[in-house]
């Protein structure tokens, strides 16, 4: 019985399965089954979202006012860029191009640091105005009453999602620097996959995010 | 293929507790939930009988906060670390593998991970204990939960953390039920106790984000006040039960769903007959997770939620009746003309037969609107619940252990103080409950800590049940203990039974079995 | 050749470049269109442009097009149990009937 590390780019897979590429399409189901999840965790704030808006439309018109669009649009683009080169990584791997692999996902871990860049210019912003979550906020309500409520969705919204974009930039730096060792190839890239997925669930749930904080009033 | 491995079994492949702890083997892994759950069903236990005893008269044994804190801990004990992980991350996780002819789960390491989750969030939950202790009900309930202190934040995050573990083990079942399973094994030839497993894995992972959510908001709610569920800031508390019940009726079906699994099998084994209606019973489990996330508002019939609301909920509740029925007639007609065999296990699923019958009827009364009006916050529903919970899973649990005691140690137990516990916990049971329904109707509410006298003879009665009903499990307990030392050594397969299981040896061997099986038949050919 | 098992699909380079500047003029687009007062409309054009721009990137980068139905089951189903967590809290909200406090 093997005790030492399996080499999987040679086509080695672990001793319960039958073949690598069982190993593969069920590691990449198990990641399916958790990216559901992130949708219906994600999902039960966007529900909230709307229930609010639908009762106090003036709070979320009035919160809105404080939202640079171009921000916003920036950070979208950014984050499409990064998915772009996220599947790019993949696709130079399935090729054997492993040092042009690693370059895609530096520029995806790059990518997400820009986005946390730009969060973090919005986020100073708003301190200075005093638009604190909950019981802190300091700001200027313009005569809504319970105004503070748009911001606790906001600074919700964006800090879980930004939680996950920083968990996204250590996962894929930690399959970039497995690509530079080698540890994968065509027949073996089961993780950069599935980390893969994941940050392009960061990315789906930006792509509603923006016109819901950004766009709609 | 190594030889050493079919020599020995999987409690001597590898000694000591770092074995243990650093394990990939579904097995040992099933058994060290086995091990902590049943410490936090002591816990849970004693939590029981401590209320009971406090019912017991009109008089005071502890103040009200003490004990909307006892009750507190004895519901969430009960529910995010006894019942709901349970079946599956016990039995579930031993036997799956097993029912379907694969050496492990899909994802081992993540198995693994799964129990040191369990066990980060249940030590978490224990030591909310230490912040003076929560006393919201295992509900947790805005406002009341924003504003009370005791650790309200550690326990609602620690219900996030097994919330995870939770999930993680639906998943690394369902991708093992469709990636696994032995050659010639398909859905229609899989255990039902499988299908019930997977139904339940789908709830698993469908239902609980949610919980996780509107716990994290609740956290949120108490440390920045961020106003979704606070009145005063603009928030909605119903919204918090939406959210809440979203997850814990589904919940409920996770914590009955295997048990159901379990009696399917007793109930083939010990009529020594195929079941009857395999594939209804599996098409039911599927049915019962489905509808069970479309009815969570019959828990909020008099919350303020609307009217309209409540009759859909209302309706659709009545319709989760059906394919439950369906089970229970199928159980019965396996067992028609059967050659039943009265071993303790089968008690155990008669016993729940019976019992779960009670608790799933009085909750189609409860469906009604018009009776849950009455009836809501009572101990009508207290009856209703623990009739299905304890009269049904955990009696379930009770006869699953015994049941694949010997396969899991290799050792038989003594089948006759296995008897004395089911009658003890059997009577126990219905003397402890039973007058619930009837002080439920008489409108004694639940969760208080005293009552008006005209309840006071019904309460004696059903705590003196509570303490028949703590002598069958620890007579239970002394049942396990006994085998584990002195008990004699187990065949194979000691109860003549058909699923896979029972075809390698006991205890089973590491990687399951010596060559992996074909599987030519259907589980369940006795005749 | 089954495009549904093709377990190790490499989608090609110009593939997800097409698509990548399709995400980028539907951004463009979006914004656009929140700029015209299409009235309550707006939500809804928003929201619909955000789901193709999904789509696309659960298609293509994400490789559902390729893949097996079990998975696109799955990733369907967090978003249809989504939908039911919505539609039936909405049905309580909308059909609340506000009554006088006798207190």
């Amino acid at each position: 019985m093997s005790t030492g590390k399996i080499i999987r780019k040679d086509g080695h897979y672990a001793h319960h399965f039958e073949s690598a590429e069982q190993e593969y399409t069920s590691s990449k189901q198990g990641v399916w089954l958790f990216l559901s999840t992130e949708i219906l965790m994600f999902g039960g704030l966007f529900v909230a979202f709307f229930i609010y808006k639908g009762m106090y439309p003036e709070i979320f018109h009035k919160g809105a006012e404080s939202l640079s669009w171009v921000y916003g649009a920036i950070n979208t683009a950014v984050l499409l860029t990064s998915s772009l080169t996220m599947a790019l990584g993949i696709h130079y791997i399935q090729k054997g191009k492993n040092s042009a692999a690693l370059t895609q996902l530096i520029i995806t871990v790059l990518c997400g640091a820009i986005f946390m860049g730009i969060k973090y210019i919005e986020y100073s912003h708003k301190f200075h105005l005093g638009l604190y979550p909950g019981q802190m906020f300091s700001g200027e309500t313009g005569g809504v009453e319970n105004l503070p409520l748009y911001f606790s969705f906001y600074y919700m919204m964006t800090g879980l999602h930004g939680i996950h974009v920083l968990l996204g930039m250590g996962l894929i730096t930690w399959v970039a620097i497995r690509t530079a060792r080698g540890d994968f190839g065509p027949k073996y890239y089961t993780p950069v996959e599935g980390v893969g997925l994941f940050w392009h669930v960061v990315d789906l749930i930006w792509i509603y995010l923006f016109p819901l904080l950004y766009l709609v009033e | 293929m190594s030889t050493a491995g079919a020599g020995h079994n999987y409690l001597e492949h590898g000694k000591g507790l770092m074995s243990w702890l650093t394990t990939l083997d579904h097995k040992r892994i099933g058994l060290m939930y086995g091990i902590f759950i049943a410490f936090f069903f002591l816990l849970g236990g004693i939590a029981a009988l401590l209320i009971r005893l406090e019912l017991f008269g009109v008089g005071e044994m502890f103040t009200g906060a003490e004990y909307n804190k006892l009750m507190t801990y004895h519901g969430a004990i009960m529910v995010f670390m006894v019942i709901v992980p349970g079946i599956p991350a016990i039995l579930g996780n031993f036997f799956l593998p097993l029912h379907i002819g694969a050496k492990d789960v899909a994802f081992p390491r993540l198995n693994l991970l799964s129990w040191y989750v369990f066990m980060a969030g249940s030590i978490m939950a224990v030591c909310t204990l230490l912040l003076g202790g929560v006393d919201t009900g295992w509900t947790f309930y805005t406002p009341y939960s924003i504003g009370t202190s005791g650790g309200v934040v550690l326990m609602v995050l620690a219900v996030f953390i097994l919330g995870m573990s939770s999930i993680l083990t639906g998943l690394n079942f369902i991708a093992t039920v469709h990636k696994l399973r032995a050659p010639g094994m398909t859905m229609n030839r899989i255990p039902l106790f499988v299908w019930s497993i997977y139904s339940t894995a789908i709830l698993q992972v469908l239902a609980t984000p949610v919980l996780g959510i509107t716990v994290l908001l609740l956290a949120m709610e108490k440390v920045f006040g961020i106003g979704f569920f606070d009145p005063a800031l603009g928030g909605d508390p119903i919204l918090f039960q939406h959210f809440f019940w979203f997850y814990s009726h589904p919940a409920v079906y996770i914590m009955i769903l295997p048990a159901m699994g379990i009696i399917s099998e007793l109930i083939t084994t010990y009529s020594r007959k195929t079941i009857f209606g395999y594939t209804a019973i599996a098409y039911s489990s599927l049915a019962i997770a489905g509808v069970s996330f479309f009815v969570w508002g019959h828990h909020m019939f008099v919350s303020g939620q609307s009217a309209i609301a409540g009759i859909l909920f209302s309706l659709i509740t009545m319709l989760v009746g059906v394919p439950t029925a369906i089970k229970l007639f199928n159980w019965l007609f396996t067992m028609y003309k059967g050659s039943v065999q009265l071993q303790s296990p089968m008690l155990y699923a008669i016993g729940f037969m019976f019992l779960f019958t009670i608790g799933g009827v009085t909750g189609i009364m409860l469906a009604v609107i018009g009776l849950d009006v009455h009836f809501h916050d009572t101990y009508f529903v207290v009856a209703h619940f623990h009739y299905v919970m304890v009269g049904g899973t955990l009696m379930a649990i009770a006869g699953g252990m015994l049941h694949w005691w010997p396969k899991m140690f290799g050792k038989m137990f003594s089948e006759y103080w296995a008897r004395i516990s089911y009658l003890f916990i059997f009577i126990g049971f219905n003397v402890t409950f039973f007058p619930q329904f009837i002080l439920g109707s008489m409108g004694m509410p639940r969760r208080y800590h005293t009552y008006l006298p005209e309840y006071e003879s019904l309460n004696q009665i059903s705590t003196v049940g509570s303490w028949l009903i703590g002598t069958g499990f620890l007579v239970l307990l002394g049942v396990f203990i006994h085998s584990l030392m002195y008990g004699k050594k187990a065949s194979e397969n000691p109860w003549h039974s058909k699923t896979l299981e029972w075809q390698t040896t006991s205890p089973p061997f590491h990687e399951n079995f010596e060559e992996t099986p074909v599987v030519t038949a259907g589980p369940y050919e006795y005749r | 050749m089954s495009e549904h098992h093709d377990v190790y699909h490499v989608t090609p380079f110009k593939t997800y470049m097409v698509v990548f500047l399709s995400l980028l003029v539907l951004t463009v687009l979006t914004v656009w269109v929140a700029t015209v007062d299409f009235g309550a409309a707006n939500a809804f054009i928003a929201f619909g442009i955000a789901t193709v721009k999904a789509m696309l990137v659960l298609l293509y980068f994400m490789h559902l097009k390729y893949e097996v139905t079990t998975n696109r089951v799955i990733m369907a189903s967090g978003f249809f149990f989504l939908a039911l967590l919505f539609i039936f809290v909405l049905i309580d909200i909308v059909t609340r009937v506000p009554v006088e406090s006798t207190l």
